[in-house]
């Protein structure tokens, strides 16, 4: 298991590379000259000319490529050529905003989807079961950015009883944004949860388990929904992947100060070193969440645990 | 090393009145999609005397499991539609048990050994968690006098203790078909079906879990009916036999009757087509045809396009019971002729 840890930890490596490189060709490309971004209207040609020079802005691609994973395998990931700022220190101002985003909105999800999409399983056909498939419907053909605005309007301009945006009004700021991003992945993960289980409920073991006596509710909780795990953790792992990267849209719309709406900004004003830091960084956590998802498979699913143990 | 499951004194004195283990009567099971109405089972009517092993044979699709599992109330409804005059288990009628008495009943009066050994299991849960479960439910004791029973259950059918805390994976197919057996007898049931316990196990494997049964059911006297279509199998464990075909009871009597003084043509084609050991290089005698669509039943006999007794009466009307003397049952129309006799017979 350790072993199996360290391997996936060390891969992390090459995706870091790759995944810096793609962005650094992409922001080269993307139109917007960054000496213009760092200096203003006002700058003179010369000056810019300037700035480029020291910057090693004139360099070709690969060899300003070189320069900046120098830096990183230093710890040193720039500053920001609009504020100056350490790229770094940057990215962990940000990332406790988009943290509690994400993690607020996984539990909503979390504590919603799984029962519904169990109790869809169970009474498939039922009421139930056609409910949380029309909700589901509705959840996935919304876009997030309309229901932001649909809550504004309810809840901030109607109602008053809630900030339409900013994170300054404490517990109260959050609910929307959690609303927003949660309502696709609600949908999702209730969907999953639900054929995961039906999967699971045709299996023989539950007649077994139906044989020794046990009620229905033990059947369910303790024997089918115990194997139906994985592709439940699977979603949930992903969706958090998706948030930690920043709800790009969900941020926007609430002006939530996270990563998402950071890292638009900054490609807006073609500021390439927070860019590739902040891409870098997300490309690292996503990859050290999907790690913790297949360790979790391990502790759910005893063969999965004898499989990484032979590997 | 067993204990008796909570048993109210009204539960106690149904089970003294009732001479059976199991008494059904018009027992008929139909799974309803929207395309078809599948009539797995037909009309049983089945007497279990307490003790006694019962083996129940046929072929695939015959309705021997489901017909089993309406005994343990264990159909999926729908698709499953389970009709009877009663069906009695320890002098209980399981259509009548709420879902919590029926909880109380299974895996404490009547256990079931299932027949996919690979399937029947919890992947996700320790085998000693998965024998003490039933244990913890039906005795009320700690976990941690359930995990010991557990352990004990598993030495019993021949696993090392030590292993209850491995997992189903860890375990070839004759063991998890062991560890099926342990969870079956962990409450020492009174009455215990097992479905095909044998068949997915190869010959020596076979042996030894025949052998288990055999020994613990005679130490605890249990009441078995066993299904299978080894009719080798019946033959070494059976005292009484159910022949059924196409959801349908055809030929009921003890081993005896069943195997010497054969009476149902469909019986007998059973028989002939074993191999001979005598005559190793004879072909075999397979019956021609197939079991018809349960879907789509015949109006009469069931058997009779594969029969080759068969007369004009036995496509019009369904064959009715002849009892012998020796209680030695038959379904066949042909007898109604008293001088009709089958080949094999003698």
């Amino acid at each position: 298991m350790a072993k199996y840890i360290t391997k996936r930890i060390l891969m992390i490596i090459p995706i870091v590379i790759f995944v810096s490189f793609v962005v650094y060709c992409v922001m080269d490309l993307v139109p917007g000259d960054p000496a213009r971004t760092a200096l203003g209207d006002e700058a003179t040609e010369e000056q810019l000319e300037i700035y480029r020079e020291d910057h090693g802005l004139n360099e070709p691609i690969v060899v300003r490529y070189a320069h900046y994973i120098g830096g990183l395998l230093h710890g040193d990931m720039g500053k920001s050529i609009y504020n100056n700022e350490d790229v770094w220190q940057l990215y962990f101002s940000k990332l406790p905003y988009t943290l509690l985003l994400a993690v607020a909105s996984v539990i909503l999800t979390v504590i919603t989807s799984i029962p519904l999409g169990i109790l869809a399983a169970v009474k498939r056909n039922e009421w139930v079961d056609t409910g949380a498939s029309a909700l589901s419907f509705i959840g996935l053909a919304m876009p997030n950015f309309w229901i932001g605005l649909l809550l504004i309007i309810l809840f901030s301009v109607h109602l008053g009883w809630l900030p339409s945006s900013g994170a300054g009004a404490g517990w109260k700021s959050l609910i929307l944004p959690m609303i927003t991003c949660g309502t696709g992945n609600m949908a999702a993960l209730t969907r999953t949860t639900r054929s995961a289980m039906l999967d699971v409920l045709r299996q023989d073991y539950l007649r077994t388990a139906r044989a020794k006596g046990l009620n229905e509710h033990l059947v369910i909780i303790r024997h089918a929904f115990k194997n139906a795990q994985i592709p439940i953790v699977t979603m949930i792992g992903t969706q958090c992947a998706t948030l930690v990267g920043g709800a790009l849209i969900t941020e926007r719309v609430f002006a939530w100060p996270g990563i998402g709406s950071y890292l638009v900004d900054s490609i807006l004003k073609s500021d390439y070193e927070v860019v590739t830091g902040f891409v870098i960084m997300t490309a690292v956590v996503v990859s050290l969440i999907l790690l913790l998802v297949d360790i979790i498979y391990a502790f759910m699913d005893p063969r999965i645990k004898a499989e990484y143990a032979r590997s | 090393m067993f204990y008796d499951g909570n048993v109210s004194a009204e539960r106690k004195e149904e089970k003294k009145q009732s001479k059976y283990a199991i008494d059904v009567e018009n027992l008929r099971v139909r799974y309803e999609t929207s395309s078809e109405v599948v009539m797995a089972v037909n009309g049983i009517d089945l007497q279990l005397k307490r003790g006694v092993t019962l083996g129940i044979v046929g072929e695939t699709g015959a309705g021997k499991t489901t017909s089993m599992l309406s005994l343990m109330n264990l159909i999926e409804t729908p698709p499953g539609v389970v009709e009877a005059d009663h069906i009695y288990v320890n002098g209980t009628d399981v259509q009548r048990l709420s879902a919590a008495e029926l909880c109380r009943i299974r895996g404490n009066e009547i256990a079931m050994i299932f027949q996919d050994p690979m399937t029947s299991l919890n992947p996700v849960m320790k085998v000693g968690e998965q024998i003490s479960e039933s244990i913890m439910l039906h005795g009320r004791v700690s976990k941690k006098d359930a995990m010991e029973r557990a352990a004990r259950m598993l030495e019993i059918v021949g696993i090392s203790p030590s292993r209850a805390s491995e997992y189903p994976h860890q375990f070839s197919g004759g063991m998890r078909q062991r560890v099926g057996i342990a969870i079956a007898l962990a409450c020492k049931p009174e009455i215990l079906i097992a479905d095909e316990p044998t068949t997915a196990l190869d010959v020596t494997i076979q042996a030894q879990v025949l052998k288990l049964m055999k020994q613990l059911k005679t130490e605890y006297g249990t009441s078995m009916i066993l299904i299978t279509h080894d009719l080798g199998v019946v033959a070494r464990m059976c005292d009484e036999v159910a022949v059924m075909y196409a959801g349908r009871i055809v030929e009921q009597g003890t081993l005896k009757q069943i195997f010497n003084e054969t009476l149902h043509p469909y019986t007998e084609g059973l028989f002939n087509s074993l191999p001979n050991i005598h005559n190793r290089v004879a072909s075999l005698k397979p019956i021609p045809g197939l079991m018809p669509d349960p879907a789509n039943l015949p109006q009469g006999c069931a058997f009779a396009k594969r029969c080759p007794y068969a007369a004009q009466a036995c496509y019009a009307e369904q064959p009715a019971r002849k009892t012998y003397e020796d209680g030695h049952s038959v379904w066949c129309t042909a007898y109604r002729d008293a001088e009709f006799h089958i080949k094999r017979k003698g």
